[in-house]
């Protein structure tokens, strides 16, 4: 996801014109700048942009581990399966679902908790750490724990809220799980994020407001909001990105079972476990191309701004 | 400008060389470790209780030319494929002998992973083999593995519910139907989550049905008359209310602990569940009895669906002679007579399902210390007789791409549509043993 950031921002700072009169010594010092930071530069695109590339050639061959002697040049063959699959459209429709819900809950959830945790008084050191423990725990570990706790005879909650079904082998409620999980598990990052935002709202401003005859959700809506909005949305787009990408919770929760499958649970499938690199590949390529049209409507059309970027809105 | 100068030559070539020195600092202590004492074997394969008192032995026996290490490998059977499928693909020198799911076979051999058996370590590989075991150790007519254990399911069932066992699906839908009105434990469990236990217990039921999924050769998809029956049968065991409501979500495990929690009438499991059912409630174990799958049809025997390991010479090994020596031991008759009692993994070999000595010959038999596999398999007829049938999943290079469809398209069971759902598999399994489809 970064490299998205990275390739935008690159050509930037290496097509700037050169000014015609340089001394030797700038000259050579900016060489030296160049030569410095080669090394990190290589190394990045190394890490990042070879395996991009290379998925992108094996997404054009049939490779199969399996079949060896059989790999050959396709085209688009394998995109054109693809995207006329139905189980890859039924994965793509669920991630979307999943990551839409479950970013507009975490939004709600964080900006209580971050409203809470800036308004604390008392142990306010406390409150923040206590409200940060569930984005520490490993995600599988949690997701284990409600995986335990929503099945029949072993957990706490299938016994006291699910009578005596079984959640998570039906759908809708294997997806409202992993949407419980994945909220649980974000929300703090969430609104760590918005608390970051809630500090560049001046009091005055609030001050002034409220002599003015507005009332607690009109200083909400009406001053904060929009000034906390290069924060707002930084928190939605890495939250988004990060939920699209889903795969630890379905993992263990549901394996994929009932359609629940997300568009990486089956990516691993078949390149993984399949061992079928030309698919996989191709579905890895499509995931790369969904977060960068995300990261782009985000960045482009609502304006969000990159961290530590001076302008707050469009570049 | 001289500074700049010297900052930016005499550094990277430093750092080059630190990082270089710290490369081979570590290079050399690994194989400081590998060469320290003679040969050292690399033995991949599943976690298996006292399965490292084998490996002693065939140690013992090599007398010093070589030095089997058992790497255990995860639990879970997709884990362990991947982890040694990773490993090969990257070209790991570092395995030697690894150890097989029966359906692993053809696909390590077609990528080239493994190695075949020729001569006189195939002849010693194939004597007194199982058929169906024997079977799922070959691939194209080449024998890729050495059979280490083999399993099969059975019906297991209480037999103060049911004195008699069904002979037939039809039956045991009925008596489960009767018993239910009579408000008795009622259920038949199997493994009915989407995952490799639905795939064996569907393969269960077209082998039984005289049915094909793939071609022999495994290169093209059948779906005939008895696929279809195999998908009318699941489809009515799940409709007809006779199974647990977790059905969808019951592995192996969950299945053995309905049927303990008096859950079910009828259970159709592995033979594991004979010893935790002994060690859990021994006071109904004498009630607690065995016999082999139901038939589809009535007067044909089932054909059951056979698991177990297998064991194989890895192609990027540097040992390969002693590779072969040492897998050959592993399995061999004695060894797999002690994994058998003490690891309940029921043998390939033949002979031993009318053994009698016990593991010491020289002292009398004892269950609990000295047992036979009589004393440990009172079931081994049963086990012999299904064995003798058994039906080997379909064996292509593609098998894991066909196990997830299969279970995909299967799940749940209750929405089967018999024709509709054969010819979906038809289309997904062609598209799987192309390479093409994606797998779900």
């Amino acid at each position: 996801m970064s490299t998205v950031e990275d390739v935008s921002t690159a050509p930037k700072t290496t097509t700037k014109p050169g000014k015609p009169a340089l001394s030797e010594g700038k000259r050579a010092e900016r060489r030296l700048g160049w030569l410095l930071c080669a090394p990190a530069a290589i190394v990045m695109l190394a890490v990042t942009g070879y395996p991009i590339v290379y998925s992108i050639w094996l997404s054009l061959q049939r490779y199969d581990l399996r079949f060896p002697q059989n790999t050959e040049f396709v085209g688009l063959a394998n995109y054109a399966a693809v995207l006329s699959d139905s189980y890859w459209w039924t994965a793509f429709a669920t991630t979307m679902g999943l990551t839409i819900i479950s970013v507009a809950i975490e939004l709600v959830l964080g900006m209580l908790l971050a409203l809470i945790m800036h308004r604390t008084l008392v142990g306010r050191g406390l409150v923040r750490t206590v409200s940060l423990i569930p984005y520490g725990i490993v995600t599988v570990v949690a997701a284990f724990s409600w995986y335990y706790a929503w099945t029949p005879d072993t957990g706490y909650l299938a016994n006291t809220l699910a009578g005596n079904s079984a959640p998570l082998t039906q759908y809708i409620p294997s997806l409202a799980i992993i949407i419980l999980a994945e909220v649980w598990k974000t929300t703090p990052f969430m609104a760590l994020l918005l608390m970051a935002g809630l500090a560049l709202v001046p009091d005055d401003l609030l001050k002034a407001a409220a002599m003015d005859g507005a009332n607690g959700w009109q200083r909400f809506i009406k001053v904060m909001v929009p000034v906390m909005k290069p924060a707002i949305l930084v928190a939605l787009l890495f939250r988004t990105l990060d939920a699209f990408r889903i795969f630890d919770n379905i993992y263990v929760l549901t394996s994929g079972q009932n359609n629940t499958s997300s568009v990486s649970m089956q990516t691993y499938n078949n390149l993984i476990k399949g061992l079928n690199l030309g698919i996989g590949s191709t579905m890895s390529v499509l995931i790369f191309i969904t977060v960068a049209i995300i990261a782009f409507i985000f960045i482009k059309l609502f304006g969000t701004a990159a961290p530590g970027s001076d302008q707050g809105g469009k570049r | 400008m001289g500074n700049g100068r010297g900052g930016r030559r005499g550094r990277p070539p430093g750092q080059i060389a630190a990082v270089l020195g710290a490369g081979m600092l570590t290079a050399g202590l690994v194989t400081a470790c590998s060469s320290e004492q003679g040969t050292t074997l690399n033995l991949y394969y599943a976690p298996e209780d006292t399965f490292q008192k084998v490996v002693d032995n065939c140690n013992a026996q090599a007398a010093g030319r070589y030095k089997i290490v058992y790497n255990k490998l995860q639990r879970g059977a997709d884990d362990q494929r991947l982890q040694m499928a990773r490993r090969l693909a990257a070209g790991d020198k570092g395995l030697d002998i690894l150890g097989l799911d029966v359906t692993w076979v053809p696909e390590f051999a077609e990528a080239g992973w493994a190695e075949e058996w020729t001569g006189a370590n195939r002849a010693k590989a194939e004597a007194g083999v199982l058929p169906g075991p024997l079977a799922t150790a070959t691939w194209n007519g080449k024998l890729y593995a050495a059979t280490k254990n083999t399993n099969v399911q059975l019906l297991w069932y209480d037999d103060r519910i049911t004195p008699q066992p069904p002979a037939t699906w039809d039956d045991m839908i009925t008596a489960a139907e009767q018993l239910k009105a009579a408000g008795k434990p009622h259920n038949i469990l199997f493994t009915g989550a989407q995952y490799e236990g639905l795939v064996v217990i569907y393969n269960t039921l077209v082998a039984s049905a005289g049915g094909h999924i793939l071609s022999d050769d495994g290169k093209s998809v059948v779906m005939d008359q008895g696929a279809v029956q195999a998908l009318e049968i699941l489809k009515r065991v799940t409709s007809s209310g006779v199974t647990d409501p977790s059905l969808t979500n019951m592995k192996e495990d969950d299945v053995r602990q309905a049927f303990q929690r008096g859950n079910g009438a009828f259970q159709l499991n592995w033979p594991f569940v004979y010893a935790s059912f002994a060690d859990e409630q021994p006071q109904d174990l004498p009630h607690f009895k065995w016999s082999t799958y139901p038939a589809v049809d009535p007067g044909v025997p089932a054909r059951t669906t056979i698991g177990g390991y297998d064991l194989a010479v890895s192609s990027t090994s540097q040992h390969k002679p002693e590779a072969f020596e040492a897998a050959l031991c592993l399995r061999s008759q004695e060894n797999q007579k002690f994994s058998a009692v003490k690891d309940g993994v029921p043998p390939s070999l033949e002979a031993l399902y009318t053994d009698d000595t016990p593991l010491d010959p020289t002292k009398p038999v004892d269950p609990d210390n000295n047992p036979s596999m009589a004393t440990a398999y009172p079931m081994r007829d049963a086990i012999f007789a299904a064995l003798k049938n058994a039906a080997v999943r379909p064996l292509t290079p593609a098998y894991q791409s066909l196990s997830t469809v299969i279970s995909k398209v299967l799940s749940p069971p209750s929405k089967i549509d018999p024709q509709k759902t054969a010819d979906e598999l038809r289309s997904r399994l062609t598209d799987a043993l192309n390479s093409k489809g994606v797998i779900p």
